[in-house]
């Protein structure tokens, strides 16, 4: 064997402000991957030692065993209301929820909007996985016409359950939500995406613009009944016809930092 | 500080800004919106947070999220704002940080109207949230009971890490009286070592209501539980009025109270010898002195603005060892003192017993007059 002397770089290690351990989710689950680029922005930015954390019911609710970062844990969608509260309090302090789709859009859906139109200076990460995870795969807000989940067992009829609420679509309507854009979870160059539109939210925080909030496509592949990579696929091939992946809105002084 | 006439709305807010309130988090709701009014303009001013929140449940989860950074903070609510409240108070109790409720009391059930009442004794004594918990509750009778219990309520809540309420009878609320406000008290400077701020650098800190591992959640459950059983030892608060040579007692908190004593005095008068028992904290219930009454006097009456919720606790303690008579008003009705009167002659004439429930016999009079 030859030994070389080439010097070591790393490129590439877990961020500090990741607790060391294994997490819950389910294996192929993007959470994971959502939890990382948090991490690594907050790092990145110097932060996590600066940042509160707020945690919400779904298959996220343990999200604070995994950061390095104070947190607390709301109940089922007030997540945006716990936070005002903390940002009123500290507005020095960056702070976000990390909130599901059932969570966010059905029964949180008052605390979210009341949160943005008065431009709340928050992040909010949500997860969009078309179901309610946690309990088992019921139909969620988001979950696609025709989509079979344990309470749509036929597919969802819109004709009896409604439509898929486009919340990217909906908040961005709202003056006091001055960031608020669509990425996925599927494949490395929209993880990248994402990752940048996170960064972008938690610096409209930073600098006090408003309300920001990032919609990331993910996947739920156990109650898919999917493999990881077919999930991924489902997402590409099912999700983005309903949700668009885009910026919904920037408002200007947005569009103007340098980050 | 010189008395002025004041609405107990205003002095209520007045007070807790003075007391050290650092966010308030509010939803408009009669009787109790002057509260709310008083501070979107006050807190401002000292640049302190106010949030009027999208609901109640916005606003008690505002509050939550607030009382997690170990700051003082509250929200204020009537009847049906605090029945949405519900669930974020228990959220709190699960989390033991500390926080003030102020909840105007209204008639009801449902939309009921905006007038006084006592309705609301059983959501906020014995419980209302779900799981076990306990709220301090402070039963203020004056506009000046009302501020000197508000700035006791945030001491409490702080020592005990526990939610306090203020149950203010709407009366009370929307009543303009001679009171005098405590001084302005400096902004708390110690956070606990528990209240999440960012980590520094240092250990990280989560505050959450949940414990997914039975005997874990039990140890928690039980800690609440001796610290209530503190409190009981502590903070048991009343008043009695000629309780000394007392024959017999009424018992009425607030208001009920408040007009209670107004026909204590007149009986007195007349050279009856009867007292009143009037608890200002309804949980802790004072049930050693009504207790030690049980032992001295001939016969109790429950004076109440609802149906006789507090009747029962008054009869746990009494046990049926001396006759307890009933009477309330409902539905915002407030009772005149000439009608306590009545019902303190009625208790001094007989017959009395020990059988039976009194609010039988309560409706079964009332069936008489009204229906």
């Amino acid at each position: 064997m030859v030994m070389t002397d080439v010097p070591t770089k790393i490129v590439y290690e877990r961020p500090k402000a990741l607790d060391p351990r294994v997490t819950h989710y389910c294996p192929g689950c993007t959470h994971g991957v959502a939890h990382r680029l948090v991490a690594e922005v907050l790092e990145e930015m110097g932060e996590t030692g600066n940042t509160i954390g707020v945690a919400s019911v779904g298959c996220s609710v343990f999200a604070y065993n995994y950061f390095d970062i104070d947190f607390v844990e709301a109940a089922h969608g007030r997540a945006p209301a716990m936070a005002t509260g903390i940002k009123r309090v500290y507005p020095d302090r960056i702070v976000f929820t990390y909130q599901g789709d059932g969570d966010l859009a059905s029964i949180g859906m008052g605390e979210i909007v009341g949160a943005a139109s008065r431009g709340e200076g928050l992040t909010v990460i949500f997860i969009n996985n078309a179901n309610y995870g946690m309990t088992g795969g019921q139909m969620a807000p988001t979950t696609l016409p025709g989509q079979k989940t344990t309470s749509s067992p036929t597919g969802r009829d819109t004709k009896r359950q409604g439509y898929p609420i486009q919340t990217a679509e909906l908040l961005s309507t709202l003056e006091g939500a001055t960031y608020v854009v669509r990425r996925s979870l599927h494949s490395s160059r929209e993880i990248r995406r994402a990752k940048k539109a996170i960064r972008t939210a938690f610096e409209v925080q930073k600098h006090g613009l408003g309300f920001s909030l990032v919609e990331l496509l993910s996947t739920c592949p156990t109650n898919w009944g999917m493999s990881a990579d077919e999930a991924r696929t489902w997402i590409e091939e099912n999700m983005f016809d309903y949700y668009p992946l885009g910026d919904y809105k920037v408002s200007p002084a947005v569009a103007e930092l340098k980050i | 500080m010189a008395k002025e006439l004041i609405k107990g709305n205003t002095a209520v807010a007045e007070a807790a800004l003075r007391a050290g309130l650092e966010a308030y988090f509010g939803y408009p709701i009669t009787p109790q919106t002057e509260l709310l009014e008083h501070l979107s303009a006050r807190m401002p001013e000292l640049g302190r947070p106010f949030v009027q929140a999208e609901s109640e449940l916005g606003a008690i989860n505002m509050v939550y999220g607030a009382a997690c950074t170990g700051k003082r903070v509250m929200t204020s609510s009537s009847s049906p704002g605090v029945s949405l409240m519900m669930e974020g108070l228990s959220y709190i109790a699960g989390t033991e940080v500390p926080a003030v409720l102020v909840d105007v009391v209204r008639g009801g059930p449902g939309l009921g109207n905006i007038a006084p009442a006592q309705g609301d004794y059983n959501q906020i004594v014995h419980g209302g949230g779900h799981g076990d918990y306990h709220m301090i509750v402070l039963a203020p009778a004056s506009v000046q009971e009302a501020i000197d219990l508000t700035v006791l309520a945030f001491d409490l809540a702080e020592k005990y890490r526990a939610i306090t309420a203020v149950l203010l009878d709407g009366s009370i609320g929307q009543m303009m009286e001679p009171a005098e406000l405590p001084p302005m008290q400096p902004l708390k400077t110690e956070i606990p070592d528990w209240a999440v701020r960012g980590t520094q650098g240092g250990e990280k800190r989560i505050l959450t209501s949940i414990n997914l591992d039975p005997p874990a959640q039990e140890v928690m459950n039980l800690r609440l539980m001796k610290r209530w059983q503190e409190i009981e030892k502590n903070e048991v608060r009343y008043k009695g009025y000629y309780l000394e040579d007392a024959e017999y007692i009424i018992v009425g908190f607030g208001t009920a109270g408040r007009i209670s004593l107004s026909a204590v005095r007149a009986a007195r008068e007349k050279g009856i010898k009867v007292g009143l028992l009037r608890p200002i904290t309804v949980a802790p219930f004072p049930k050693e002195i009504l207790e030690e009454l049980t032992e001295q006097v001939k016969a109790f009456l429950v004076v109440e603005m609802n149906s006789g919720q507090m009747l029962e606790d008054v009869r746990l303690v009494v046990r049926g060892r001396k006759p307890v008579e009933f009477f309330g008003r409902m539905g915002g009705v407030v009772p005149y003192p000439d009608e306590v009167t009545t019902e303190i002659e009625r208790l001094i004439e007989g017959p009395l017993t020990t059988e039976g429930h009194p609010r039988d016999r309560w409706l079964a009079r009332l069936a008489e007059t009204i229906g």
